[in-house]
């Protein structure tokens, strides 16, 4: 018994210093401070540097977390316990958290530097007059591919993945919509059907692609791109202009049935703790020189006017990064389905999963 | 009588962490079940668990959890047995178990560059002459790290109870005229076989579910109803569907469980030999 309680004492002893220890260690980098913002963002989806940047021009530490996909973005904010206070969820997803109440309106006087964005950009169907959301990023899904692992293949067309040649070469994002659209686009469906008949017919035709697939990952992609270790992938353009960055030889095309355009916006969400420090990050991320290097940094399109003057012409003028605006118009952006339809996505696309070879 | 009630009070940490951590979460589990999309009661994700999405996906989770015990089984058992004839078998055990405190993730992630096309596996093949192969996102590649990350948890089991057997017994079997294979089947095997009970739960159990596996290695190529548990809760938001797949898991490990539940006569026969 004597032993147990010593046991007891020292291990609680050995937590108290490293509790106190801890506290100091935070207390000397600044992140008890309190003046701070939790920005949650995706992965690989913002420079380090502006975020220290940040720091330095006002003071306030920020807590950086990552997310992977809209769906857990939103489960996590919708669940509480959380106090983030900047979110970047794509269009489709902050219809669906409009509808939930789960943002705050922004004050548009507290982020004079919108007016560096494109007007195209702003004013969209599924916000409005900007009350909830700023424009962060967009850009377009895609056909990355390697030209020296290939015999002269193109990718004009979706049909082309479906080439026998191609066997165990391709690689899919896994995303339910992203996959699913590619089925409906490649039949010329629209992405945001609702048609349990067109839906079937879509899965029947991915399963024929089968033979074809290599694997269906997430983040991955880049680096087995990156190092050859495929010669196709389903991508969003940023990922592909991030595969592009290292391995030069990767091309990049948007087939001409046409794909999803998206959007993603910069959010403050209802359960925010600095309202106030948010709004200035907001602010800071649109300034164009930050939002030319944040650009430049994360390959994805800039919806900022004045950061595009500011930005190597090469890259602002590659229509595969920047398609025109005739080009966007036979691309499509997703609608918020409903929770029906989307679990209707997502078990044709579990179906399709299992069918894989 | 004092004494008595006194310890019963040592009971209260024991029956509070089973209440909160145990009993709690499994009534809520079962309760979010009930309740469709919209939050109506009903059994709707019942029903639609006996669809052919859902059951060809047990099926398939069961598939490779049997291969993936069976290949650790075939391993350990072996590897266990030798154990116990070195010379420094705790130190031979420290070797074996080590590997399990490094994060699974790591050691996954490690695996993607060994068996990649351009990975030093890749490399070994075209020296020999084989010529590049597809290793990673096959099967192979998907039951091989699964094996070797399960492979502690049985061998230890398993060491255990040869460790415990008395080794007079082999000798009383030889004695006796029974061949080496007879000695394994009728007196190693059965006085060891809740050892390999244990190591089978450990593993079968948790290969059911495994799904970082089955993205990083497999590319999702292998679905485990922990994929589908994941998708319902983070991807389509349908928590009732989740639960529901999850208390079928739960039945499931309870059947395991039953099935190679340690039965005390085997145990007990153990001991009175001894």
């Amino acid at each position: 018994m004597k032993e147990i309680i010593r046991a007891a004492v020292a291990i609680l002893i050995i937590c108290g210093v490293l509790f106190y220890v801890n506290n100091q260690l935070d207390k000397s980098s600044g992140r008890s401070g309190s003046d701070t913002i939790s920005v949650y963002n995706w992965g690989e989806y913002i420079d380090p540097e502006l975020v220290e940047r940040f720091e330095e021009e006002t003071g306030i530490t920020v807590v950086y977390e990552t997310f992977d996909s809209n769906e857990a973005m939103m489960t996590k904010i919708e669940q509480g316990g959380t106090s983030y206070d900047v979110a970047m969820p794509s269009e489709y997803a902050i219809e669906k958290m409009k509808e939930n109440d789960l943002l705050i309106p922004i004050d548009h006087s507290k982020v004079p530097n919108l007016s560096n964005i494109d007007p195209y950009f702003l004013d969209l169907p599924f916000d409005p007059g900007n009350e909830y959301s700023i424009p962060y990023f967009w850009g377009t899904v895609g056909i990355a591919f390697n030209p020296k692992l290939l015999d002269g293949q193109t990718f004009e067309s979706w049909e082309d993945l479906w080439d026998p040649s191609l066997k165990q070469e391709v690689i899919l994002v896994d995303g339910a919509r992203e996959v699913m659209g590619m089925g409906l686009n490649t039949l010329g469906y629209s992405l945001n059907t609702k048609d349990e008949q067109q839906l079937q017919e879509a899965t029947d035709k991915l399963k024929t692609l089968s033979p074809n697939i290599k694997a269906i990952i997430g983040d991955e992609i880049v680096e087995t791109m990156r190092r050859s270790e495929a010669a196709v992938a389903l991508v969003w353009s940023g990922q592909a202009a991030d595969i592009m960055y290292v391995n030069e030889d990767i091309d990049y095309a948007v087939p001409k049935e046409g794909s999803n355009l998206w959007f993603d916006n910069m959010i403050i969400p209802k359960t925010a703790a600095n309202v106030e420090g948010a709004h200035k990050f907001i602010n800071f991320m649109l300034d164009p020189e930050v939002a030319a290097q944040n650009a430049d940094y994360v390959g994805y399109s800039t919806p900022n006017e004045q950061a595009i003057e500011l930005m190597d012409p090469e890259v602002t003028g590659d229509e595969r990064f920047y398609p025109t605006e005739e080009m966007r118009e036979r691309l499509e952006v997703y609608k918020n389905l409903g929770l029906e339809t989307l679990g209707k996505y997502n078990e044709l696309f579990l179906e399709f999963k299992m069918d894989a070879q | 009588m004092q004494n008595n009630t006194n310890r019963s009070y040592y009971l209260v940490p024991y029956f509070g962490w089973m209440m909160l951590f145990v009993i709690a979460p499994l009534v809520l589990v079962i309760y979010f079940s009930l309740f469709d999309l919209h939050g109506n009661f009903s059994f709707i994700n019942y029903q639609n668990f006996f669809t052919s999405v859902y059951l060809k996906l047990t099926l398939s989770s069961f598939w490779y959890a049997f291969l993936i015990t069976a290949f650790t089984l075939a391993i350990a058992y072996p590897t266990a047995y030798w154990l116990t004839k070195t010379k420094h078998k705790q130190l031979w055990l420290l070797l074996i178990i080590i590997p399990s405190w490094i994060n699974l993730l790591l050691k996954t992630y490690a695996f993607i560059g060994i068996f990649g096309v351009k990975g030093p596996l890749n490399k070994l093949f075209e020296s020999m002459g084989i010529g590049t192969q597809q290793i990673l996102y096959t099967d192979f590649s998907f039951i091989f790290v699964s094996v070797y990350i399960f492979i502690p948890f049985m061998i230890l089991p398993i060491f255990n109870s040869l460790d415990k057997m008395n080794p007079t017994l082999i000798d009383a079997a030889r004695d006796l005229g029974s061949s080496t294979w007879t000695t394994f089947t009728k007196v190693i095997f059965p006085l060891t076989i809740n050892g390999v009970k244990s190591g089978i739960q450990a593993v079968f159990i948790p290969s059911l579910s495994l799904f970082m596996i089955t993205r990083l290695i497999a590319g999702n190529k292998v679905i485990t109803l922990g994929t589908a548990i994941e998708q319902q809760f983070l991807v389509t938001r349908n928590w009732g569907m989740g639960s529901t797949i999850a208390v079928f898991l739960i039945m499931f490990m309870v059947i395991i469980m039953i099935l190679t539940g340690q039965k005390d006569k085997g145990a007990l026969s153990n001991e009175q030999i001894k």
